[in-house]
Formats: C-alpha cells, structure tokens, sequence
C-alpha cells in the first residue's frame, strides 16, 4: 500500500533476469510438486470407486434345517469385506424364503424404494416399509406404494446342506446386492 | 489508566485496530438498515459461533467409529459431567442456525436486497445455506443411532438412482461396500473439517461483501433499483443518514442475538438432547426412521409424489430448484424492491414455505407409512363387535390378525394408509368388498392368496356391519334393499362364489 516508491512499473516485455528466471523456475517447481501431491490425494478419495467392483463373496447363512418349507425366516450374515471397527453394522440381516421344492429366494433388508428396512408380517405374507409405505407380495414383487421394481434378490447356492448366498455391497438400482 | 490508555496506544500502532474497526465495525450503514427486520443474519452467525464452540466440546468425546459412536454418545448423556447440556446445545443450536438462516434468507428475497449490486452477496449466502443443510445431514448422521443409520440408506438411495454415476457416487459417499466404518469417518470429516472450514470462508467472503457494496437499505416503494444511478444514490444515502454499525446501530442485533442464544440454552436446559435413538445395528428391524426437522419435507415429497416422477425430480427437478435459487439475481437485477410492489416475490416465498412446511407436517405424521404394531397393539373399539354374530366376529378377529389394520383405521386408531373403515358398508356393497379384498386395487394389495374363502365370508360380513346404527349400507341396486334381507342375501352372494 505505501510501497509507491519501491515499485517501478515493470517493462512492457521484461527481459529475462535471474530474477524472474527464478521465479519461473518457482512456479513450475511449485506445479510439479503439487500435481505429485494431488494424484496420490485424490488416488486416496477416489479407491473407493475404484476398488469396489472385487466386493463380492459367497456368504454362508444358516443350514438348510432352519428354513422351513414355506415359510419367510430372517436371516443375518457378517459382511465379508469390514474393517475391525465396524462393529453391528457390519451385521447384515435379509428375509430368506424357502419354496416348494428346494427353491429359495433371499431377498435383501432394503426397500427397493430408498433403502429402508422392509418387515416380514406372517400372517398377511407381507413386506411392509415403515418409510414411504412400500408393500411387497411374499415372492419379492411390488404390492403397493412407491417401489419402482421388487426387492433385491440374493443369488444363492446350496454347498454341504448349507445355504449360501453371494453378497457384500449395498444393493442399489445399478448393482442389485 | 494512563498506563492502561499507553498500551492500548502501543497495541494499536502495531497492529492498527483503529483502522481495522473503522473498515469494518465501524463501517457506515443507512440509518434506515438498523432495524428488527436486519438481525437474523447476525443471529445465524452467533448460532454457528455457538456450534463451533459446542462442536470442539463434543468432539473431546465422540469417537466416530461404528463400535464405539453410540456407547460414547450415551457416555455424553449420562457421565460426562454437563455433556447432556453440550449436546443438547449442539442440536437445538443446529435447528435455530437452520431456522434463523431461513427467515434470513426470505427477508433478504423479499426484501429485493439481491439485486445490484449484491448478486454475489446473494450467491455466497445459498452456498452457505446448502453448506449448512450439508453440516446438519452430517451431523444427523455422527448421531450414530438407527435414525441415523436409515436416514444415510435413504440419502444414499436417493443418489444411487442418478443414471450413469449412480453406483460410483455410492462407493464415494460409502467409502467402502456398506455403510460402515468408512462411511462413518467420511461423514466426521465433512462435519468437522470440510464443512465448517468452507463455511468459514464463505462468511469471510459473504461479510467482505456486505462491506464493500454495503448492506442493503430498508426498501422504500416506488424507489427502484437502477443500475447506472444505484450506486450514487446509496453513497448519498449514506452521507445523509449513515451511521456506525458499531456502535450506533448493533443494538437490536446485540439484543436479538442475546434472545436467540438464551432460547438455545432454554430449549437445551429444559428439552435435553435428541437421541441417541437406538445403536445402528441393521439387524434391528424394529425401526421407524424419521429424518431429523430439517429433511422432513423432503423425506415426505417422496412417499407423496408419484413414482413415476420420483427420478425426473431427483435428476431435474432439486438440481434446478437449487439453479433456480442462485439465479435469483440476475433474473430481477433491477427495479422495485419494497414487497409490497412485487406481489410475485411474495407469493413465491409464501408458496414455497407453505410446501415446504406442509410436507414437513405431514412427514411428522407419515399417515402414508402402514403403523406396524397397530394390528397387534390397537385395540378394538367395543361398540364395533357388540352384538355381532359368531361369523362377523370371526371377520373382526380376521381384520386383526391379517394385519388390516396396519393400514385402516377403526375410529381413527391403526395405520392411515388406507381409508378409514369406520363406516366402511357405507361406501362399498358386499360384491364390492369381496373384489377389493380378493383382487386389492388402488394402493391395496391383493390377499386372494391369502384367504380361504370362509375367512373372506367371515372379513366381508363383519365389515357390512361398519355404518352408523342410522344409515342403511351400500346396496347392489339389482337386490332388493331390505335392511333385513340384505345381509342374508349379500353373504348368500358370497357363498356362491
């Protein structure tokens, strides 16, 4: 501000000086520098995009005896992929149906609406959302309210007289469970 | 005092107070501007004052990990000496912070203090108002209870239906493969680092603003704002009828801030802290999650609107409403400022809360969500099963026990899902409700699966006897409409089938 006297106003092509060498050879060594730091950082942000395609297993979640015929039993499952301070969220429950013949059909806990909780009722054989009202037939498929496709289904295999199913990720629309 | 004045010199020559205050304390405001309608900006400011301090409290204690958030949250209500108060504080201080920035925001629009030349005062203010509504998500979220836990499902579905980036915005919100660990740490550091650093700067910025193109004169009708004559028209203002902020015209902010922070502390003394509701243990299904006041509206939009426009609104519609905000300026820059000659703002403002407001109501309610005890829990009121036949009665207990009441009511008590079916014979005949019940229809499920056909009989005859004892229920115009004939041929129909 009270510096009138040092500054000269500079020439309209300033020759190259040690100076203003200096402080080019400044700035691009400030660049180089900061792209070296930049990579790594958004490397570190963005390995959650990269890495989460490998995010799938098979899951054991019960012998075969705990899911009568007929009926809807909720199972639950630890996540295969936590991090040893995960805790009870990595505690995955889902609605596992067993059908005529041997056939299951594991559904996932999230309404297909946006995620919440879906609660078996035995005796309507219905899933009922407490969020938005969303209400499913006991084969996954949309009864009533907002959902735009029925639950998400677990694939499943039966190995040793155990059911396993293959999970790991949140479901959403794009990557069903 | 001579020694006092000497150092008070001493300092100010080092570090020019004097002319730090007079660029910006003690800046010159119109006279007009120091008034009861100009406080709620400097009220928001003491709110996110009061969080920070309240926020370096809690975070001595908090541990942002899934293990050991909630038993540390506990901790702070019951043993940590005062850390109920601190919470409680933190919370009431965020929905006052949120609230005050509102009204803030809708003085500021009706005020017409957005056009020129404080289009950027105006833009900085929206980033720092969806800056805090972020801070609020957030801190909903370290409050790591199954509210919580369900409210970050939603937030994460809600993204997951953009088309294309979808499941990647997903993995970046997650951290990892389910909300977890990650997710939770994520979220800590926008609450604590990312957010309020941004905000920080942002009111540097917004406050730098209200300096250099000075605070927006209480608008007077039929003075609008010209463009190439405002600016000489302010200075003059000014000259006429300036003030110092500090200390000539602080004094109704000074006196509104000290009433905003004594109801903080009177909310948080008397009120205490929310939560935590319930560990975030996804395996208890028993939860009813409810967004914190400030998503309420928006957590209701999506159980109200249509399905079918549930993606245009979450790709288009919030995307252009939030463009929408920041264009305020530039597309009135100019003209009439005083509310009163722009009719248009004004109902703009008032349509727009009146939604929001409304939405929030009714998610408060959620009338739309099945109550899922009410078939176990709510009892039946008497005078619906006195003097009822064994087969009706059976119906009574059927309409019990197959959950119906999740959705209907009987004399206002179960779910509001579906209609009320206090007089339910009224509106359909036996035929009627024998399709509705076997095929569903509107919001209904089917229960044809589900129901032998004498449970049925037994579900239809006991709701031909929901009408007032003074009304004849609604009859087939085919069937002779004998109130004593009616039930026997109706269950007689119905048999057949």
């Amino acid at each position: 501000m009270a510096d009138h006297e040092h500054a000269a106003l500079p020439p309209a092509v300033p020759p190259t000086t040690r100076r203003s060498f200096l402080f080019r050879l400044g700035i691009a060594l400030n660049v180089i520098a900061a792209s070296l730091l930049a990579v790594p950082v958004l490397g570190y942000i963005a390995s959650a995009i990269f890495e989460r395609k490998a995010r799938q297993a098979w899951i054991p979640l019960g012998d075969l005896e705990q899911f009568p015929v007929h009926e809807t039993r909720l199972a639950s499952y630890r996540n295969p992929f936590t991090t040893p301070w995960d805790g009870v969220t990595a505690d995955i429950p889902c609605w596992v149906r067993r059908k005529e013949g041997g056939a299951f059909q594991v559904f996932a806990i999230n309404c297909a609406h946006l995620g919440c909780p879906v609660r078996w009722f035995a005796e309507s054989r219905l899933f009922m959302c407490p969020c938005h009202g969303g209400v499913y037939y006991e084969d996954g498929s949309v009864a009533s309210g907002p959902p735009p496709r029925g639950l998400y289904e677990y694939e499943y295999r039966i190995k040793n007289r155990r059911l396993e199913v293959r999970g790991g990720q949140t479901p959403t629309p794009s990557e069903p469970v | 005092m001579d020694a006092l004045r000497n150092i008070g010199r001493w300092l100010d020559e080092r570090l020019h107070l004097t002319q730090l205050y007079q660029a910006s304390a003690g800046h010159a405001i119109p006279r007009s501007s120091a008034s009861w309608s100009y406080v709620f900006g400097s009220a928001t400011l003491i709110c996110f004052v009061l969080q920070i301090v309240t926020g370096i409290c809690l975070a001595l204690v908090y541990v942002p990990s899934p293990n050991e958030a909630y038993a540390s949250l506990e901790y702070l209500n019951y043993q940590q000496t005062l850390g109920w108060f601190l919470r409680a504080v933190h919370d009431w201080g965020s929905l006052f912070m949120v609230g005050l920035m509102t009204v803030h925001m809708i003085q500021v629009f009706l005020f017409g203090a957005y056009k020129f030349p404080r289009e950027l005062t105006w833009i900085v203010g929206c980033v720092l108002f969806l800056l805090t509504l972020g801070a609020a998500f957030s801190g909903q979220i370290l409050r790591f209870d199954q509210d919580a836990y369900w409210g970050l499902q939603i937030g994460i579905s809600i993204a997951a239906r953009i088309p294309g980036i979808g499941a990647e915005l997903v993995s970046l919100i997650q951290g990892g493969p389910i909300v977890g660990s990650e997710t939770l740490s994520r979220f800590f550091a926008l609450h604590v680092f990312v957010i309020p650093g941004l905000l920080i700067a942002l009111i540097a910025v917004h406050l730098r603003l209200v300096l250099t193109r000075g605070i927006n004169e209480y608008p007077v009708a039929g003075r609008g704002v010209d463009p190439e004559t405002y600016e000489a028209e302010y200075e003059e203002l000014i000259e006429r009828t300036g003030i110092r902020f500090v200390p000539d015209g602080i004094d109704k902010d000074l006196v509104f801030g000290a009433a905003v922070l004594l109801a903080i502390v009177g909310c948080a003394a008397v009120i205490g802290p929310a939560g935590p509701n319930g560990p975030a243990d996804p395996t208890l299904l028993n939860t009813v999650p409810r967004p914190d006041f400030y998503f309420l509206s928006l957590f209701a939009a999506f159980a109200l609107m249509p399905p079918y426009l549930e993606d245009f609104v979450i790709v288009v519609v919030l995307p252009l409403a939030v463009l929408l905000l920041f264009a305020v300026p530039f597309l009135s820059p100019r003209g009439e400022k005083h509310p009163r000659r722009r009719p248009g703002a004004v109902i703009a403002a008032v349509l727009a809360m009146t939604t929001l407001c409304v939405l929030a109501w009714e998610g408060l309610d959620s009338p739309w969500s099945p109550q899922m005890d009410a078939w176990s829990g709510e009892p039946v009121p008497p005078h619906f099963v006195e003097g009822r036949s064994a087969l009706e009665l059976q119906g009574a207990l059927l309409l019990q026990s197959k959950q119906c009441r999740n959705c209907h009511a009987l004399s206002d008590e179960g779910g509001h899902r579906g209609p009320d079916l206090s007089d339910v014979a009224l509106r359909l005949t036996a035929d009627q409700l024998v399709r509705q019940v076997l095929q569903g229809g509107g919001n209904m499920p089917a229960y044809g699966k589900n129901l032998a056909p004498a449970e049925v009989d037994a579900l239809v005859a006991f709701m031909r006897t929901l009408h007032p004892a003074n009304a004849l229920p609604a009859h087939d115009p085919a069937v002779p409409a004998m109130p004593g004939g009616l039930r026997a041929a109706t269950t007689a129909q119905s048999r057949a089938r």
